[in-house]
């Protein structure tokens, strides 16, 4: 597979401030790439260096193996779908299409045939005449898309493209971009503070973190097996534990809560005395009132402090016997548990390859909402 | 209080009334001036004597209408020399700047902005002497000390132009960045991105976007320039512009004539207002 | 950013900062120091000309000047102080009690004349007044006067005049900031149980103050530095400033005292303005925009 866009030791310092600190990764052609991160992470600046906005501090960033760094943004054979769109307003739908063609100096037939192509890709045959104003949001979208993909560009960057729509409106364009990239085969690079829309759309997924990237891998590995606490959090949902390690004379690893619980952990780890850990189970791994008598399964008592309705995406929350510490947990909609009410008391379990746990890092890096 | 809220009927027909008179005391000099341009008198004056076309396109001998008089056509000329000139000279500039205080930094811009506005808090009379005497200041430097007679720094055509730039580009300065102030700087970006160079974004995007409002200035340019008698006054030369050609006539009373010259003005005005009003209102 | 586009930044700063500067400097700071200089130098041959306090000496010493001086500041304040009595309520009706409908075409009609000169808005008045004028012939005919009164050349008469002209200059920014207040202030004021002076006193006025300022001064610097309409509608005896100036420079021929007026006027008009925005408490850039 060709390498289509290659950042090697890409920094970028705003004064004293960094804003991308020293990032490498590959995109091969015609994947669908994914930077993932909080705002402020730094995911816009890396982008924008990208299109050739900002000129980095050091580094290189290869297009097919070419080194674009003194490359004028207008030059670069990549495009960028502003977060705002950025369509022009004083043009209709055609001339938006044709803009860059025509900066190309492509004239006539070539370029109403290659933009009512475009349009019919995009799903909008027919729609050359009509105003920006005149479109719904999802509409806009696919110009804006439409507008950079008619360049045929190396690499398509989009920056959140989907933050102004309506909740609904999202998920299907989600679905919608993830069809269109695969039947054109331009490779994407996408950032979102979005994790679903991430996760739905990517063939790999790197996770940004103050300037760095902590975790790159597909969509599956990165919910499976987070690398780092930070990821744990920010993908997915997950229950934390504070907790303690220890090994048996087995060989066996176990977490320990203050609250006397005692976990069993499905791998190894380096224990080092007086350090804390973090443990995470996600949700939808935990297991209500489990069999009793299975003792591979890790399970704790709690009390139901309410139920929290929301059709599939059901949950429990649920405060563990003499702890102040919330859970959640996952309530499938089978009516297997409908006899759970608020106030009763359950068990709750998980199976220990469902646990990851991580040394508790000092900062606090990310703001949970 | 409000419409929306319950008014006591006295409150209502007070307010009527009060619109009423404003709208009597706005409209009957204007519209008395338009009419009289119609009545077949010498005078500009009642009584009705009858319909008449004279004052537009009588050949005399006692009644000259404006189509025929060459005193006041050269003057509505010259009028209209200058103003073509301040307009395109000020809308150019006055575009420059607000490009300038709007998307550009560096230091001293808060003084230079102040400078900017200055013009509107100068008496046109002031702007208008104090030229003079620059200009005048300049022409004697080069006179005497290097031996060029520069004509255009003596009352006249160029004195006048200089001296209704002065302000006019303020005005349109401040037009033209009303409208700058609300563009999305991203679409220079996008634009950018999509291939256009340096000079194609400012011509396709930016410039596209601020036609509404460069129109509208250079209108009001236009119509500033035609009309300014304060400034004019102390720079004119020779060829005097319609406002100061009518100026002693309107003192020392005249034929209807210029009430035609009136009506007409008064016409191309609302004309001009109207459709600037509601070109403006469009592009919102 | 800041990095890729120093190049940028510095070419176009130079392209449009040129003209600018030429502007300004060329034709408002050089010609408005040369007025400052010429102020303070005797008449006398060019180039032989002595430094002087004589030109503002005379604006002192002779009663004619400051008294013109005095009145037209005056006039000035009153007029604007008049017109802004008239725009309130005005304002107010069309942005906030006139049916939606028609307020769009009360805005577009009111504006209009606002287009046209002060010349032919003065030269309207002239034939209305006058004493063979419209309004003298209607009065007349009604019988209310028994023979011709002159309505023009005085002092009531040239203030309304320059109500009349200057009266846009503050309805347009009025409009502006009254259409911005939201009802629902004015609402929940009501609701609240405030009066209707209340409502004007702590929630209109202090909205639109901007707006007054901005109106004001337009209209205060209009009608100080007006020509035409004392001249031509106020009294014979009762000059106004301007005409001192016009007088001096183009009569008499004295540019240094003409200077000396003008520089007066401007300094007039500038600690005027200055103390209304500071009682105000309001910045100039924000007013005028």
């Amino acid at each position: 597979m060709q390498i289509a866009l290659s950042v090697k030791n890409l920094t970028k310092k705003f004064g004293d401030f960094t804003a991308v600190n020293n990032i490498s990764f590959d995109v091969e052609d015609g994947k669908f790439f994914s930077i993932l991160g909080p705002s402020g992470c730094g995911k816009t600046t890396l982008l924008r260096m990208i299109a050739g906005f900002h000129k980095p501090t050091s580094g290189i960033i290869e297009l097919r193996g070419k080194n674009v760094i003194e490359v004028e943004p207008n030059k670069r054979p990549v495009n960028l779908v502003f977060q705002n769109l950025a369509l022009f307003p004083m043009m209709n739908v055609f001339e938006n299409i044709a803009f860059g063609l025509r900066r190309r100096n492509e004239k006539g037939q070539v370029v109403t045939s290659k933009v009512s192509e475009m349009l019919e890709r995009v799903g909008l045959p027919g729609y050359e005449k009509k105003e920006i104003n005149q479109l719904s949001g999802g509409q806009k979208q696919r110009v804006a898309i439409a507008r950079a993909l008619v360049l045929k560009p190396t690499v398509l960057l989009l920056d959140e493209p989907l933050g102004a729509l309506d909740a609904k409106l999202r998920e299907h364009m989600k679905v919608e971009l993830k069809k269109l990239q695969a039947q054109v085969g331009t490779t994407f690079v996408y950032i979102t503070h979005d994790q679903s829309e991430a996760m739905v759309m990517s063939d790999h997924v790197a996770v940004m973190n103050s300037g760095h990237f902590e975790q790159l891998d597909t969509p599956q590995n990165l919910y499976n097996s987070p690398a780092s606490s930070f990821v744990a959090q920010f993908v997915g949902n997950n229950n934390k534990f504070i907790v303690g390690l220890q090994k048996d004379e087995s060989g066996n690893f176990y977490a320990t809560t203050p609250e006397g619980g005692k976990f069993l952990l499905a791998e190894p780890f380096d224990i080092e005395s007086d350090t804390t850990f973090e443990m995470y189970v996600r949700p939808e791994a935990m297991i209500i009132n489990p069999d009793i008598d299975d003792k591979t399964i890790n399970v704790l008592k709690a009390d139901v402090k309410a139920l929290l309705f929301d059709g599939g995406n059901s949950r429990l929350l649920v405060v563990p016997e003499n702890s102040d510490m919330e859970l959640i947990v996952a309530l499938p909609q089978n009516h297997q548990f409908d006899y759970i009410k608020a106030k009763d008391k359950i068990r709750v379990g998980w199976h220990p390859k469902s646990a990851v746990c991580f040394k508790r890092s000092e900062e606090k890096i990310y703001e949970e909402f | 209080m409000i419409r929306t809220l319950p008014n006591s009927t006295s409150y209502k027909a007070a307010y009527k009334l009060f619109i009423v008179l404003f709208f009597i005391f706005l409209f009957s000099p204007i519209i008395v001036t338009m009419v009289l341009a119609f009545n077949n008198s010498m005078y500009p004056s009642l009584p009705w004597q009858g319909f008449t076309w004279k004052w537009f396109f009588g050949k005399g001998p006692d009644k000259i209408g404006i189509f025929h008089d060459a005193a006041n056509l050269r003057s509505i000329y010259s009028s209209i020399h200058v103003a073509i000139t301040v307009t395109i000279l000020s809308t150019i500039v006055g575009t420059m700047a607000s490009f300038l205080f709007e998307h550009e930094d560096f230091k001293f811009k808060g003084t230079l902005y102040f400078l900017m506005l200055a013009p509107l808090v100068i008496p046109g009379v002031i702007l208008g002497i104090s030229i003079l005497l620059f200009a005048n200041a300049v022409g004697t430097f080069f006179q005497n000390v290097l031996g060029i007679d520069l004509q255009f720094l003596g009352p006249g055509y160029w004195l006048v132009v200089f001296g209704q730039f002065s302000f006019i580009t303020t005005v349109v300065t401040m037009t033209v960045s009303a409208r700058l102030k609300k563009f999305d700087r991203t679409l220079e970006d996008a634009a950018y991105n999509l291939g256009a160079n340096k000079f194609q974004v400012i011509w396709f995007i930016t410039l596209k976007y601020l036609r509404p409002s460069i129109a509208g200035g250079a209108a009001i340019a236009f119509l500033m320039s035609f009309q300014n008698f304060n400034t004019t006054l102390f720079l004119v030369g020779s060829n005097a512009t319609l406002p100061i050609k009518l100026f002693t006539q309107v003192r020392d009373g005249s034929t209807p004539v210029i009430n035609a010259i009136a009506f007409i003005l008064i016409l191309v005005s609302s004309i001009i207002a109207v459709t600037t009003l509601f070109t403006g209102k469009k592009s919102e | 950013m800041k990095n890729s586009k120093t190049h940028k930044i510095r070419w176009s700063l130079i392209i449009f900062i040129t003209p600018v500067l030429l502007w300004l400097f060329l034709l408002i700071v050089f010609p408005q120091l040369e007025l400052l200089k010429m102020s303070f130098f005797g008449t006398g041959l060019p180039g032989k000309a002595n430094f002087t306090f004589a030109n503002y000496a005379a604006f002192f010493t002779e009663p004619i000047y400051w008294l013109t001086f005095v009145r037209t500041a005056l006039y000035s304040i009153t007029v604007t102080l008049l017109v802004l009595a008239i725009s309130l309520p005005l304002t107010f009706y069309i942005t906030k009690i006139a049916k939606i409908q028609t307020q769009g075409f009360l805005t577009v009609v009111v504006l209009i004349p606002f287009w046209i000169s002060e010349l032919i808005q003065v030269y309207g008045w002239m034939i209305l007044l006058r004493e063979s004028g419209i309004l003298n012939k209607f009065l007349l005919s009604l019988g209310i006067f028994k023979q011709p009164h002159e309505l023009l050349y005085n002092n009531v008469t040239m203030l309304m005049g320059l109500v009349y002209i200057s009266m846009l200059f503050m309805i347009v920014p009025l409009i502006g900031v009254m259409q911005s207040l939201d009802d629902s202030l004015i609402e929940a004021a009501y609701d609240l149980g405030a009066k209707k002076i209340t409502i004007w006193k702590k929630i209109i006025i202090p909205y639109v103050t901007p707006g007054i300022m901005s109106g004001s001064i337009l209209v205060f610097m209009l009608v100080l530095g007006s020509y035409l309409t004392p001249k031509l509608m106020g009294g014979k005896n009762a000059l106004w400033f301007t005409e001192q100036i016009y007088n001096s420079m183009i009569i008499y021929f004295n540019w240094n005292q003409g200077a000396a007026f003008g520089f007066l006027l401007l300094l007039l008009s500038s600690l005027i303005i200055f103390v209304a925005l500071k009682i105000t408490r309001q910045d100039f850039r924000k007013v005028i925009k």
